[in-house]
């Protein structure tokens, strides 16, 4: 029984078919499961591990490295602080301290209503803009404490859904070429491909390192 | 030394606020030099490159047509472009990932094009929600005009790109670390030898891996021809390259520049460039290739900004960001900060990396934070000496990946240029500047 629903399922199916090998997809598909259920829950992981053909642990074991993919709850809107060094001379230690207590949550926290996750952030390269803040890994532009709490604000009431969405949901644009391409015709072409290849490696009568 | 009129060779679109369209960069020349391209041989392309001596621009500085030379005689299976931006205050490829995808995606195809590649990954990091979504969106453009699929502009080529999520992990940005995460694990650094992406990279076939402003540069190389990058900067160092400018300065930002002919005074000081300290500070030291970089006091500020140039006074143009430190900065916790941020990077392979970070780290943090020992200093300098043997630039190697001997740069910077500043933490028992 499949954890992700036919529509998920059929995403999940053409991430894999983009690939040469089907591992490949296994952080994409993270990112997918991410979308459906704002953290990897077990099952999730599990059917992750069929698609790419791993185990469950393997896939546990790509996600738990990765800062981005969550083996236990987050927020609806993870908030992220980089406090690196750019914007360590932006003001950015005072400025997490200060969300620490507009949230009520250290660094590494969630708040008891599950709305927020805070992170200290390491460099989010948007270094211009200092201290640099990132929501569901939206860029929010330079932050006081002021327009700090206005942000908060803004999220809690929903007067920003349309710009920033929930946790999870990374990429809202969808591969409108090949990853709609029947996995049979892409598998053959892939074939061609390699058969291409082998035969140039041939032609140049190098030996492969 | 003075600022140049060299041509905008890579931000010349940011300035519409629709730079990212198809219709915006079709209108501005886009996709001529992908035409042209495909009339001339993959060799020719290649041959234009190899002219241009254009060099990498994510941060080694390998250029970029000898990467490619070397796998004429050895055919490439996939051309994977490193779009995981994330050395601690550059800021560059964010910018042209978000402002002109259709730029770095003519370059990728272009690129595949010369070395008779099928299959192109492009590897962004992550955090970059809005350059996943404006690059996939070029790229479905891309495909709907002809300019990526199969049998392109009707030439006969073909070429399928995917632009591959990363997942957050600064290591990634490390060639063989991208190409582990790419096949679906950690991001744990191969070691080279054997494991040369040329020789054997995605799914153990030989692979080019470059970056996404090398990319960025090749259809403007192409339209106009190597020799007239070449014939920009001076020396090693051709063409014009993104500086990423950040910390005390009055306007910080990204400034395209040619190359050897501008200097760390124009960058900083300019007015139509970072225009000076901020407030009524002076410049304590900057660094002036990304954290991995040895620091630079107010008497190197003369520089070229040239690879040779940074490169033999002791430190490396790197990744092209340069982070300003007013007089008003604390250097203990500037260090303390970038240790910290090696210490969480770390992957975890090799015992220098990984413990001597942490270590590092936690020396740092009671240095600043009132608990340091006069003999602290030793310490840190010793243990930098194991996980970089005579803390020298450029540094000697103990671990998989230079992710290791980047550490010790900040901290022995910061002692040996400051070292009375770390002992006056010591004997007052905090930091001077809180």
């Amino acid at each position: 029984m499949s954890h992700l629903p036919a529509d998920m399922r059929t995403r999940a199916e053409e991430l894999v078919a983009l690939y040469p090998e089907p591992r490949s997809a296994l952080i994409p598909l993270c990112h997918l499961a991410q979308e459906q259920d704002g953290w990897l829950v077990p099952e999730a992981v599990s059917e992750i591990a069929e698609l790419c053909g791993v185990t469950a642990a393997e896939v546990r074991g790509t996600a738990t490295f990765y800062d981005m993919l969550h083996t236990e709850p987050v927020g609806t809107y993870a908030v992220a602080v980089c406090t690196n060094i750019a914007c360590l001379l932006g003001g950015a230690l005072e400025l997490l301290e200060h969300a620490e207590s507009t949230l009520g949550v250290r660094a590494g926290g969630t708040t008891p209503d599950g709305v927020f996750t805070l992170h200290e952030a390491e460099c989010l390269a948007d270094c211009d803009k200092t201290p640099c803040v990132q929501v569901n890994h939206r860029y929010v532009g330079a932050q006081t404490p002021e327009s700090f709490d206005a942000l908060v604000g803004d999220l809690r009431a929903g007067r920003l859904s349309d710009t920033i969405p929930t946790h999870g949901t990374l990429v809202r644009v969808r591969r409108s070429v090949g990853l709609q391409a029947d996995p049979a015709a892409i598998k053959s072409e892939r074939a061609a491909v390699a058969g291409e290849q082998a035969a140039r490696v041939a032609a140049s009568g190098e030996k492969k390192a | 030394m003075a600022i140049t009129d060299a041509p905008k060779i890579i931000t010349a679109r940011l300035g519409y606020d629709d730079s990212f369209t198809l219709e915006r960069y079709l209108a501005t020349g886009g996709y001529t030099g992908l035409r042209k391209a495909l009339t001339m041989t993959p060799e020719a392309v290649a041959a234009e490159v190899d002219a241009a001596s254009l060099l990498g621009r994510g941060g080694a500085g390998f250029p970029a047509g000898r990467k490619w030379s070397m796998l004429r005689k050895n055919p490439v299976t996939y051309l994977v472009i490193n779009g995981d931006e994330s050395e601690p205050a550059t800021f560059k490829d964010h910018m042209l990932i978000e402002g002109d995808p259709h730029q770095i995606l003519e370059g990728v195809l272009i690129s595949a094009y010369a070395l008779q590649v099928t299959q192109a990954f492009i590897y962004l990091r992550g955090e970059f929600a809005l350059g996943l979504e404006r690059l996939q969106t070029a790229l479905n453009e891309a495909y709907a005009h002809g300019a990526v699929g199969s049998n392109i502009f009707d030439s006969g080529f073909s070429l399928d790109v995917v632009v591959h999520p990363g997942a957050g992990a600064y290591i990634c940005g490390e060639e063989t670390a991208l190409l582990e995460s790419l096949e679906g694990k950690r991001g744990f650094p191969r070691i080279k030898p054997p494991f040369f992406p040329a020789a054997i990279g995605l799914y153990g076939e030989p692979t080019v891996v470059n970056n996404v402003e090398t990319m960025a540069n090749i259809p403007w190389i192409v339209n106009n021809g190597g020799a007239a990058f070449a014939a920009l900067g001076a020396g090693r160092s051709t063409g014009t390259r993104l500086f990423a400018l950040a910390g005390h300065v009055r306007n910080p930002g990204n400034y395209e520049l040619e190359m050897v002919k501008t200097t760390f005074r124009d960058l900083i000081y300019a007015p139509v460039l970072g225009g000076g300290i901020r407030g009524s500070n002076t410049l304590k030291a900057f660094i002036p290739g990304g954290v991995s970089a040895p620091w630079f006091g107010p008497d190197q500020v003369d520089l070229p900004l040239g690879q040779d140039e940074v490169g033999n006074a002791g430190s490396m143009l790197g990744s092209g960001s340069v982070v300003v430190m007013d007089s008003a900065t604390c250097m203990v916790r500037a260090a303390w900060r970038i240790t910290k941020f090696f210490s969480r990077e770390s992957c975890g392979q090799c015992t220098p990396c990984r413990e001597g970070s942490g270590w590092l780290e936690r020396i740092m943090y009671r240095i600043e934070n009132g608990g340091g020992r006069e003999e602290d200093l030793d310490l840190l300098m010793d243990l930098c000496d194991n996980i970089s043997p005579g803390v020298a630039w450029p540094p000697q190697q103990t671990t998989i990946c230079v992710l290791g001997p980047s550490i010790p740069s900040s901290i022995a910077s910061g002692i040996r240029m400051f070292r009375d500043e770390f002992l006056v933490h010591v004997k007052e028992g905090g930091c001077p500047f809180d």
